[in-house]
């Protein structure tokens, strides 16, 4: 299936819910076609071999597309969607006689780069929210703990923002596997995580003089909703979402931080307002292991 | 007999397995099995009942916005404010989630459906980087011209691009997507200023305008080379919850764009929710399963007789198909007479009846007319839109509550059930679209809608073509499904 010099793209879905692809499929410039036809990076073309949403071939000459690439001693980018259950053997996802978690192993063990997209395949998100019922985690424990070693670079959000995909691969195809140095304390690109909310928010201004909105539907600052700003790494507000066309905070809802480890337990409950000092310690330990 | 496995079952949302034993060249058995359990009623039990709302949505990352409103229509019954939404807080959430459905028709009928029916094969040019991915079983069955055939794939492009502008469309309400914030119990976070409405209407009219010149004509050659596949894939018993409300109640089922109720045997009959039970004689869970706030079931990956993570939604103990066949037929039994008078006149010209738009080829016609009339809808309800009042209302949360939130996704009815007790989310329960419609059998055998729809599907060549139709047919869902 990979066209002659083009670079394959595997696609795996786990435990997760097809947002990630859905987020994806709002790339703009380059769009969802540029990256599949185009070269994304001059001289570097890729070609997306296998995502179970959008393939012409179904059942065995689907599974015979993944059987084949893990053989072909031929470079490849994985990309990930979703957690990883491993609790009951893995028994809670199983493709085709074979757990998600044996897939995910398999499929690594060949991979140039894995790319763990989505917080849930970067953390364990949503499903891992306690008590953890399937024991989802993310990619990159779930390789450690199995002993592949594959390069994990995490591309959280709960989906993450197109731009943050696509830089992030851009990133792999032009320069190689990211350094230690590269990456912040939770496996991000640092170039493309860069920021709390909180700090680059449009409402900061609101938060210093004390405007908040106490009930849904009010402008001002969210903190008082429980908005999660302060502890959140995001670009959102410089990028904004669908074209930039609205985001979360501009739409009057709290920040989630969706794209952070521990999503959902941390945040919750949702609308809950941080502690100050929670907020704060959270922050300045945070930003120290993030700027070693 | 001999046994067909369709393992994986791409293009739908999720992990899907179907099982074929056949005979005589036809399908006899049909078994399907969903793969993948993730636990969202248990991770929410024990949390802030306003929790379920942003968790919930996260169910699906397709339909997100029909869990999101599901969600909050079941918080405001617990709460008691489900009569009293703002009138504009209720026409922001349906503008949000019609785009939704044009988003979701969209996709299915160009990327997970159309290549069904293409051989890309003989192309050439650009497209021909495509055919390595996009190409499927569909050249063993393909009535398309080379010359068609390259027109739809240039569609199937165009059609990416217009699923994003109908995202933007949400994103506009609603903040962003897939995953929206903006709906919450009592109505919406977020009053749109006047620039965002004309953003949305001009972004509507760039759909509109492809719907009706490149979508609609599609659906049209398509039923037309397919005719026969008004015979494929049939089912007969329907149901839907009705969606869109038109006043200011999130919970009256009556007063709804799309109605709700059953048909079967031909005849219309007003839904009663007590009948809605969930079955797991064929699903690994233990406990008991019955009505959605009595179920008291476990995840058992060793449950005997269990071939699937979907439990068996049932109706007075029958299997039925939900969905836009369903919505459909209820619009024709009870819905706004302008809108029956333009799908009848639609039948006759197809020269089909009402029984086969539950069909392969009746359910695309389906998704067709409610796209064109939502399309239509989307922008009365923009014109009448006031946002000189509130678009959320308050409420307290009570100690002790149940609540159930019905509506319709692109893909059918689903529901969601409450318990609240100390302020708490005490049990949460889902049943989803594809719950009912890929749902293994229950404890008396009845097979699910799509299982007894794939009876007596041809089974030509390596015998995935004809089923792969009938089940992408329902656009399934299985995050949705299993959660």
């Amino acid at each position: 299936m990979p066209q002659g010099g083009r670079l394959p793209v595997v696609w795996f879905q786990a435990a997760g819910c097809t947002g990630c692809s859905m987020s994806l499929m709002n790339a703009q410039y380059p769009h969802l076609t540029h990256l599949l036809l185009d070269e994304v990076v001059p001289g570097k073309p890729i070609a997306l071999a296998f995502h179970a949403t959008l393939m012409g071939p179904t059942g065995e000459p689907a599974l015979r597309v993944v059987n084949r690439l893990g053989q072909a001693n031929q470079p490849y980018v994985l990309v990930v969607e979703g957690a990883i259950p491993t609790a009951s053997g893995g028994s809670f996802g199983v493709m085709a006689d074979h757990t998600l978690a044996e897939r995910t192993e398999a499929l690594a063990g060949s991979a140039f780069a894995v790319l763990a997209v989505g917080t849930c395949a970067a953390y364990g998100g949503i499903p891992s929210g306690s008590p953890n019922p399937t024991g989802a985690r993310g990619v990159g424990s779930v390789l450690r703990e199995g002993g592949v070693s594959a390069p994990v670079v995490n591309v959280p959000g709960c989906p993450p923002h197109p731009r943050w995909f696509v830089e992030t691969l851009a990133f792999v195809l032009t320069r190689g596997l990211p350094t230690a140095e590269d990456l912040d304390s939770a496996g991000r690109l640092k170039g493309v995580f860069r920021g709390l909310i909180h700090e680059n928010c449009p409402r900061r201004a609101d938060f210093e003089a004390g405007r908040f909105a106490r009930n849904f539907g009010e402008e001002g600052c969210l903190y008082e909703l429980g908005c999660k700003g302060p502890y959140a790494e995001a670009p959102c507000p410089w990028h904004r979402w669908n074209g930039g066309v609205n985001w979360c905070i501009q739409a009057n809802h709290p920040c989630l931080a969706c794209c952070e480890p521990d999503f959902p337990d941390r945040v919750s409950p949702i609308f809950q307002k941080i502690e100050a000092e929670r907020a704060k310690d959270t922050l300045r330990s945070e930003l120290c292991a993030r700027s070693s | 007999m001999r046994t067909i496995l369709v393992d994986p079952v791409t293009r739908i949302e999720g992990h899907l397995k179907i099982e074929l034993r056949v005979e005589d060249g036809k399908v006899h058995e049909a078994y399907s099995s969903g793969g993948l359990y993730r636990g969202i009623e248990e991770i929410l039990s024990g949390r802030h009942p306003l929790d379920a709302q942003r968790i919930t949505t996260r169910v699906c990352g397709v339909c997100p916005l029909a869990h999101s409103l599901a969600s909050a229509y079941c918080l405001e019954n617990a709460f008691g404010i489900g009569g009293e939404i703002p009138e504009a807080g209720q026409l922001l959430r349906n503008l949000i989630h019609g785009a939704n459905f044009l988003h979701n028709h969209l996709l299915h009928f160009y990327h997970l459906s159309l290549l069904d029916y293409l051989d890309l094969s003989r192309l050439s040019g650009p497209l021909a980087d495509l055919a390595g991915l996009l190409s499927s079983d569909g050249g063993e069955d393909t009535r398309f011209s080379q010359e068609e055939t390259e027109r739809l794939l240039d569609h199937y492009i165009q059609a990416l691009e217009m699923r994003r502008k109908a995202h933007e469309l949400e994103a506009l309400f609603a903040g962003k997507m897939p995953h929206d914030m903006a709906i919450v119990p009592g109505g919406v976070t977020y009053k749109p200023g006047l620039a965002e409405v004309a953003a949305y209407r001009f972004r509507l009219r760039e759909l509109r305008d492809f719907l009706k010149s490149v979508y609609w004509p599609d659906v049209l050659l398509f039923l037309e080379r397919y005719r026969d596949h008004f015979q494929l894939g049939r089912t007969r018993n329907l149901l839907s919850y009705g969606g869109f409300p038109l006043g200011s109640s999130s919970a009256v089922l009556e007063n709804r764009l799309f109605p709700a109720g059953v048909v079967e045997d031909g005849g219309y009959r007003p839904l009663v929710l007590e009948e809605i039970t969930e079955s797991v004689a064929g699903s690994w869970y233990s406990g008991t399963g019955g009505r959605p706030l009595e179920s008291t079931l476990r995840p058992w990956p060793q449950a005997q007789g269990g071939y699937s993570w979907l439990k068996a939604p049932r109706y007075q103990g029958k299997a039925y198909e939900v969905g836009p066949a369903a919505r459909v037929r209820m619009v024709l039994a009870k819905g706004e007479q302008r809108l029956q008078t333009w799908i009848r006149g639609m039948l006759r010209d197809l020269n089909i009846s009402e029984e086969e738009l539950s069909s392969v080829a009746g359910r695309h016609l389906a998704r067709g007319i409610e796209t064109l009339y939502l399309a239509q809808k989307l922008e009365e309800w923009l014109d009448s839109l006031d946002l000189s009042g509130l678009v959320a209302r308050p409420f307290v949360i009570p100690d002790q509550a149940q609540g159930m939130g019905l509506t319709e996704a692109a893909r059918g009815a689903v529901g969601h059930w409450i318990r609240i007790e100390r302020k708490k989310i005490a049990h949460y329960q889902i049943i989803s679209p594809t719950t009912w419609n890929a749902s293994p059998r229950d404890e008396k055998g009845v097979p699910g809608p799509i299982e007894q729809a794939l009876v007596g599907t041809p089974v030509p060549g390596e015998g995935r073509l004809f089923a792969g139709r009938v089940v992408r047919s329902f656009d399934p869902c299985l995050a949705c499904a299993v959660h």
